[in-house]
């Protein structure tokens, strides 16, 4: 059961999910093949080959795949992958997989299944819907499947592997889009998505200014990363990026402290695997503490100050 | 220039769902329906272009059964100028969805589809993607910002580190993120209004696309619960667990 895993990369370093989707492969208990298309790549090439359980690694190397475009991606994927006896394309489900992976699927005229979080044989496959309230067991008799899967599902590979090296020749460059802007948020914290802490502000913070003065503090005395609502990020106080819950991002950290959040469950979906979960919130009845494993009912802006001074 | 709009009418967000007791779906009877929050946003923008001048006229399209029209009527309150349901009863996953959009599309000829960026109920976030596969357009997902520019759209995208903005060629798909706009209020009189605005029904039959569903939802279930957790007092307990008990710190 050969398997392909298309890479997500700045053409220097992998991303984590595509390390999250190379172990999702190995379920497949057959040959892994990464795919990474780029211009310049070749230390992510390099990485790529020392992923522990990947066979090969597909270089395709052309000036229009710089840039991870959507519309020149999938038509290469669409080739690599129908020619080349696959039973699965896995993606990561980052902004980047869940861009591609459908437009991908459509190509191949097959159903795409998003943000699976477990794979019990080929073709046999469990994710969340309603916001992570059901969770589904899917059957595919297809030929091909095309996953996202959630990279809090999969630890990432270790590396140790030295997979074989093949050049493919480029697909066309369909000049449809160009990328033209790229604002990212620099940071000096662990990532959201893989840090083993997470501090995240809702609301209650009550404006910008006050998120950073009473968050950062904390989030520097235990190495966290810094997440939000999506209250906190529609009023300003940090960038979409900080997003975690339904339609921003999933994390799965040892321990998650919610502060000023009031746990709807669009934010639950987003966090309530976390091992440990604490809330801070003023409002005894607030559904964050239904799901919390230590819950303080308290105003944040004495007690994070507070927990900051004892860490 | 026309822009296409695909709606999806879903369980209300505010509703906590309930797994049917043979795990067969969710409990869909008695449960309030509402569109797509995700739609809501897409025909807002659809409808800020055309009050712009910049769009001529946008066409609301829904895939699924006869209630889907109310939903559809939502959209011709908020602004839309008419609206079109494909009806059928099957069940209907991304695929098929798109390909019926896509029928509806060509028939259409629209210069841009605005599509919702996922479904709140099968969270599948694809039927954009796919649609813009089906006809070969460019696709600019997750959109917090559409600037239209002759034969060009530049969009601004939420992605995984930050924002990024790319320029398509036009016709396009945008999916809408939450940032993209907020909605307005359907008024009273536009409501009344709506009524009157056409709502053709096509049978998704006629359409001659295959709508078979390629995946099988065999067995639903509610995801293990979280065991409730404890109150502490203060600070000073909070810590003491947190180093002594779970041992996290
Ligand atoms: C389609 C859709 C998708 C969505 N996706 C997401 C998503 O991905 N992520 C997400 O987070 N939300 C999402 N939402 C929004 C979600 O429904 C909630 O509106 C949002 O999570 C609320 O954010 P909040 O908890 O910060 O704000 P609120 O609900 O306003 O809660 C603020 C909390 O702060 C507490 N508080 C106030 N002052 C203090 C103080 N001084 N000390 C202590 N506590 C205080 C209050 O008691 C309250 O509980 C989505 C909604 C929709 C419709
Ligand atoms: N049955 C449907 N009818 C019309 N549009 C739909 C339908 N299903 C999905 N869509 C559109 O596709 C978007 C993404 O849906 P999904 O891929 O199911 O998450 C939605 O926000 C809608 O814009």
């Amino acid at each position: 059961m050969k398997t392909l895993v298309i890479a997500e990369h700045d053409n220097s370093r992998l991303a984590t999910a595509t390390l999250n989707a190379v172990m999702a492969a190995t379920r497949f208990e057959g040959e892994i093949d990464v795919l990474l298309a780029g211009h310049g790549c070749e230390a992510a090439v390099a990485q790529a080959q020392t992923l522990a359980g990947v066979t090969r690694v597909l270089k395709v190397e052309a000036a229009h795949y710089a840039e991870p475009l959507a519309e020149n991606l999938a038509a290469l994927v669409q080739q690599v992958a129908s020619t080349g006896g696959y039973r699965a394309v896995l993606f990561g489900a980052s902004s980047f997989g869940k861009n591609i992976a459908p437009r991908v699927a459509a190509l191949l005229d097959v159903a795409a299944v998003s943000d699976v979080v477990a794979i019990t044989a080929p073709g046999r496959y469990e994710r969340p819907i309603y916001a992570g309230n059901v969770m589904v067991n899917i059957e595919s008799e297809q030929a091909l499947d095309v996953l996202t899967v959630r990279t809090t599902a999969f630890d990432a590979v270790a590396e140790g592997g030295s997979a074989a090296l093949e050049e493919l020749a480029a697909g066309p460059d369909l000049a449809l889009s160009r990328v033209i802007g790229r604002e990212l948020s620099k940071s000096e914290r662990p990532e959201l998505g893989a840090a083993a802490i997470v501090v995240s502000g809702g609301r209650g913070l009550g404006s910008g200014e006050n998120y950073h003065a009473v968050l950062e503090p904390l989030a520097d005395a235990l190495g966290a990363a810094l997440g939000a609502s999506r209250a906190a990020v529609d009023a300003g106080f940090v960038p979409n990026d900080y997003q975690v819950g339904q339609t921003g991002k999933i994390v799965a950290p040892g321990l998650y402290v919610a502060v000023g959040i009031s746990g709807a469950i669009q934010h639950l979906a987003g966090m309530k695997d976390s091992k440990v979960i604490v809330a801070i919130n003023k409002d005894p009845d607030a559904p964050i503490f239904q799901v919390a494993d230590y819950g303080l009912v308290a105003d944040l802006f004495e007690a994070v100050p507070a927990l900051t001074s004892s860490l | 220039m026309k822009i296409l709009v695909p709606i999806k009418r879903v369980v209300d967000y505010n509703v906590k769902v309930r797994v049917k007791s043979d795990q067969s779906g969710v409990e869909l009877a008695g449960v309030k329906m509402s569109i797509n929050p995700f739609d809501e946003i897409a025909v807002e923008e659809a409808v800020r272009l055309r009050e712009a001048g910049t769009a001529t006229e946008v066409v609301a399209v829904s895939c699924g059964i006869s209630a889907s029209q109310e939903t559809l009527r939502n959209a011709l309150a908020m602004g839309a100028d008419r609206a079109i349901l494909v009806e059928t009863d099957a069940e209907l996953q991304p695929l098929a969805v798109a390909k019926l959009l896509q029928a509806v599309a060509e028939r259409e000829q629209p210069q841009m589809v605005i599509c919702g960026k996922q479904a709140i109920d099968d969270d599948a976030n694809q039927t954009g993607q796919m649609l813009a596969a089906l006809m070969g357009w460019p696709q600019a997902t997750f959109a917090s910002k559409v600037v239209i520019d002759g034969a060009v759209v530049r969009v601004t995208r939420e992605i995984d580190g930050g924002l990024e903005t790319i320029e398509l060629k036009m016709p396009a798909l945008v999916t809408a993120d939450l940032r993209l706009n907020e909605p307005r209020y359907a008024t009273l009189p536009n409501i009344m209004k709506a009524k009157k605005k056409p709502l053709e029904v096509l049978a998704a039959a006629e359409l001659g696309v295959d709508i078979t569903p390629r995946l099988r939802h065999v067995r639903h279930a509610e995801p293990a619960a979280r065991k409730g957790g404890v109150k502490v007092a203060d600070v000073a307990e909070l810590v003491n667990k947190l180093r002594n008990e779970a041992k996290v710190i």
